[in-house]
């Protein structure tokens, strides 16, 4: 993210992370922090991507949790809803900790509603019961 | 040892491409295909890319790697395709024999009437950039990586360097991260970001990971387990600068230099490579030189989506379960030179075209899809030039041509009469 002064304005300079892409989206910023225009987005996505990023960003969490008496040591899980940028380390460390029973299928919700902030971690593989 | 000729298509590799494969192979007149994986369950690769970025084309949906696989395994669990697991593919011949060995059946001789290849690539090592120092625990490449912390649970190192800005690496840094490891930075040997842009923000720049360009790795330190590496500075034609070196400690070095599609069966059959990609020339139908073999995604090239792979998947297995139903090999010989076609080759500032070759006939109105890999930076308005002995047939502009992103064009049908149209054999891909 680059910020440069235009005189009274300010122009924002974000790479949308919606899709592998990775469109610059360019925003203008009035005197207010107030958004005034949003160019350089190939889809609408970008909008919705650089309102939330300045406002309140937010990440997708990939990670692994421990399996018990699956055919697999881990089960490949992420929060499909992206979570507050800043406390993605604390889930990340909490989750560490964390262990399913097998067997586990794609979307079985391994903890739901984190510190009561909506946040998911679902599983995104799965790994059937066994040795 | 007796031979089994049952098959039409046999696919080697179930990771996305084979999947693809399998499945639409099926689906062309119900085709008799047997699926062979060397690896004890299905999806190749991606059950251990576990972050997402995977479907925005196919599925509209931002999906994680297992999750991806997992819906193509689902469509063909339904289908009567047979599938090998834990078997490896020993040799393939221009005849089209397979041979196959697993631990249950032994060693088994297969003939269909098609192969698909869709064996994907593998990670340039250590000793191919030759770097020098010790032989020390602790160096690996990132896939392997990647492996040890998503699929086996464990972690590599706490103090981890990592070589290359390639997406697995930057990926890797996250997830070394997340896991609570310390990446003290990632060094890349070209003056650019080899990865994605989103990587590079949501990998490097959220958790403060220093991206030094034009830096490589000039030796490794350490007995048993590593204990530092010595960096340099490179100029404009990557030599090292003498006197910028400096020695970073860390326990960790993880290798992201690149991928190099497995080829070692290709070579066994006979199958012309092309020295751009590495992988087999195909054409449009991902046909390769030797007729009934066909190869799709990373085994041709290396591609930026398992989308696009995907694709391929399914132009090969479609067009492998045709050629097996039709079994013209002596009319083709012949039919070849009459075909009417056109080869494709990169011009300026472009890397390798796949495909290499377009057939005009038997295309049945369908979009053809000519992926281009830049090599060449260049941050500003570009033109992707199609040309014929000079002259400009087709055109189109892009934002920008980066080495990291392939240049994938869609041809419709009226693009296609034009390259045909234009006559000639040879058509240049150029960017200006």
């Amino acid at each position: 993210m680059k910020i440069s002064k235009e005189g009274d304005y300010r122009r924002r300079t974000d790479i949308c992370l919606r899709c592998p892409q990775g469109c610059e989206v360019e925003t203008l910023l009035g005197p207010n922090d107030e958004i005034l225009n949003i160019t350089g987005n190939k889809c609408k996505l970008g909008v919705a991507y650089v309102e939330q990023e300045i406002k309140d960003p937010r990440r997708v969490l990939p990670t692994s949790i421990r399996v018990k008496n699956g055919v697999r040591p881990l089960v490949p899980a992420w929060t499909p809803e992206p979570m507050p940028k800043g406390l993605l380390l604390e889930l990340a460390e909490e989750s560490r900790e964390m262990e399913v029973e097998a067997p586990v299928h794609v979307g079985d919700v391994i903890v739901d509603n984190w510190r009561g902030l909506g946040v998911r971690l679902v599983a995104s593989g799965h790994v059937p019961r066994g040795r | 040892m007796e031979v089994n000729t049952d098959y039409d298509v046999i696919v080697i590799g179930a990771g996305p491409a084979g999947l693809a494969a399998a499945i639409e192979a099926y689906n062309e007149n119900k085709s008799n295909v047997l699926l062979i994986e060397r690896n004890d369950s299905l999806g190749g690769i991606l059950p251990q890319c576990i972050h997402n970025g995977f479907g925005a084309i196919k599925f509209g949906n931002d999906l994680p790697g297992p999750e991806y696989a997992v819906r193509y395994e689902e469509q063909l669990r339904d289908l009567p395709v047979e599938i090998m697991l834990d078997t490896m593919v020993v040799d393939l011949t221009p005849d089209l024999d397979i041979y196959t060995m697993n631990s249950t059946q032994g060693y088994r001789h297969f003939r269909p009437r098609a192969v698909v290849l869709a064996m994907g690539c593998r990670e340039r090592t250590r000793s191919q950039i030759r770097l020098p120092g010790t032989r020390a625990a602790g160096i690996y490449t990132a896939g392997t990586a990647q492996r040890l912390v998503n699929i086996e649970g464990y972690m590599p190192g706490n103090e981890i360097v990592i070589l290359g800005s390639g997406d697995v690496g930057m990926i890797m840094a996250r997830r070394f991260t997340i896991e609570g490891a310390r990446v003290l930075s990632v060094l890349e040997l070209l003056p650019y970001l080899t990865g994605l842009r989103r990587n590079f923000v949501q990998c490097l720049q959220d958790y403060d990971i220093p991206l030094h360009l034009s830096t490589t790795v000039n030796k490794i330190y350490g007995e048993r387990r590593v204990e530092g590496i010595e960096t340099v500075k490179v100029d404009e034609h990557l030599n090292h600068i003498s006197g910028t070196e400096k020695f970073i400690k860390c326990d960790t070095l993880v290798l992201s230099v690149g991928l190099i599609p497995e080829n070692e069966l290709s070579r066994k059959a006979g199958v012309q490579l092309d020295p751009h990609t590495n992988g087999p020339i195909v054409d449009s139908d991902m046909a390769t030189n030797v007729p009934g073999i066909y190869a799709a995604g990373n085994v041709a090239g290396i591609y930026d989506l398992v989308d696009y792979v995907s694709m391929a998947g399914e132009v090969a297995g479609r067009s492998a379960a045709v050629w097996a139903s039709k079994q013209k090999v002596a009319a083709k010989a012949q039919a070849e030179e009459e075909r009417p076609s056109i080869t494709i080759k990169p011009g300026a500032n472009v890397g390798s075209v796949i495909p290499q070759k377009v057939y005009f006939d038997d295309l049945d109105g369908r979009d053809i899809y000519l992926n281009m890999r830049p090599n060449a930076l260049l941050e500003r308005a570009v033109k992707v030039e199609l040309s014929l002995d000079s002259e400009e047939i087709m055109s189109f502009r892009e934002k920008y041509a980066r080495p990291a992103e392939m240049i994938i064009r869609k041809l419709k049908p009226r693009d296609i009469d034009k390259l045909k149209a234009a006559g000639g054999h040879e058509l240049i891909a150029g960017i200006s």
